[in-house]
């Protein structure tokens, strides 16, 4: 089955993120699809590569990243909310003047188009939220 | 891409305090604009969301009461509202500043088994 997957809520202070990670990682290693993780509202705070949680805690960016890398995952980070809270890639850096960026590796910034296209593509979207 | 599929946007949080009622309405006009069968529900706190008189000066943040009002330029006309959570509030479908309809929740949930893809927010 092809599933998209939507996060809501950013790392740590909500459940959201984590259950979504354990969620993607459970799909993918039953051998289904994902067709894109898409990442809205605080959700977008999942890709700043600038988190450092205490070293005995999890790291909520890299592991995601690392799925990402592991199995080619779509990670799209939406730019509206994106640029709201300070999460920035080189072209949007340069768009909109900022002196850094902060995206980490195996996220990528586009638009809201994407979070329809994959409800559109998927057989199942499923929502991680408060 | 020609597929059409049938997007619920499910709302149930009170329009200011929490950015989840704005942003969520950017989603519902993209949908639109991808010329999908779009249709809300507003239910819990997310009712408040369409009462009139929305006003936003003392909290300094930008009100979007009007936007509800434009969803119908973008064939978005399908608004549900849950009869229990409207009551629950002493609020009437008089109150609300679109005309939507008043469902119990019993039909909301049949609404919501219809649909392809279903966004809570």
């Amino acid at each position: 089955m092809k599933f998209s997957i939507v996060v809501n809520e950013g790392p740590y202070t909500h459940q959201a993120s984590d259950s979504a990670y354990h969620f993607t990682k459970a799909v993918l290693a039953k051998g289904h699809e994902v067709f894109r993780v898409f990442f809205y509202h605080d959700g977008v705070n999942n890709a700043t590569r600038l988190t450092t949680p205490p070293q005995d805690d999890r790291n909520i960016v890299s592991r995601w990243s690392k799925l990402a890398q592991g199995s080619e995952l779509d990670m799209v980070v939406c730019v509206a909310a994106a640029q709201r809270r300070g999460i920035v890639d080189e072209g949007e850096a340069k768009r909109n003047g900022k002196d850094a960026t902060n995206l980490a590796p195996g996220f990528r910034i586009s638009g809201l188009g994407q979070l329809i296209e994959a409800g559109i593509q998927a057989d199942r979207i499923v929502v991680f939220g408060d | 891409m020609s597929d059409i599929k049938k997007f619920m946007f499910v709302n149930r949080k009170a329009p200011y305090g929490t950015i989840y009622a704005l942003e969520s309405l950017e989603v519902v006009l993209i949908a639109a604009a991808f010329d999908q069968n779009c249709s809300m529900a507003f239910l819990d706190d997310g009712v408040y969301q369409l009462k009139k008189g929305h006003q936003t000066k003392g909290i300094e943040v930008k009100g979007f009461e009007k936007t509800y009002g434009a969803l119908e330029d973008y064939d978005i006309e399908k608004l549900y509202v849950d009869q229990e959570s409207l009551a629950a509030r002493g609020l009437t479908a008089e109150d609300l500043c679109v005309p939507v309809e008043v469902v119990s929740r019993a039909e909301l949930g049949k609404l919501m088994e219809e649909q392809d893809v279903l966004l809570s927010f």
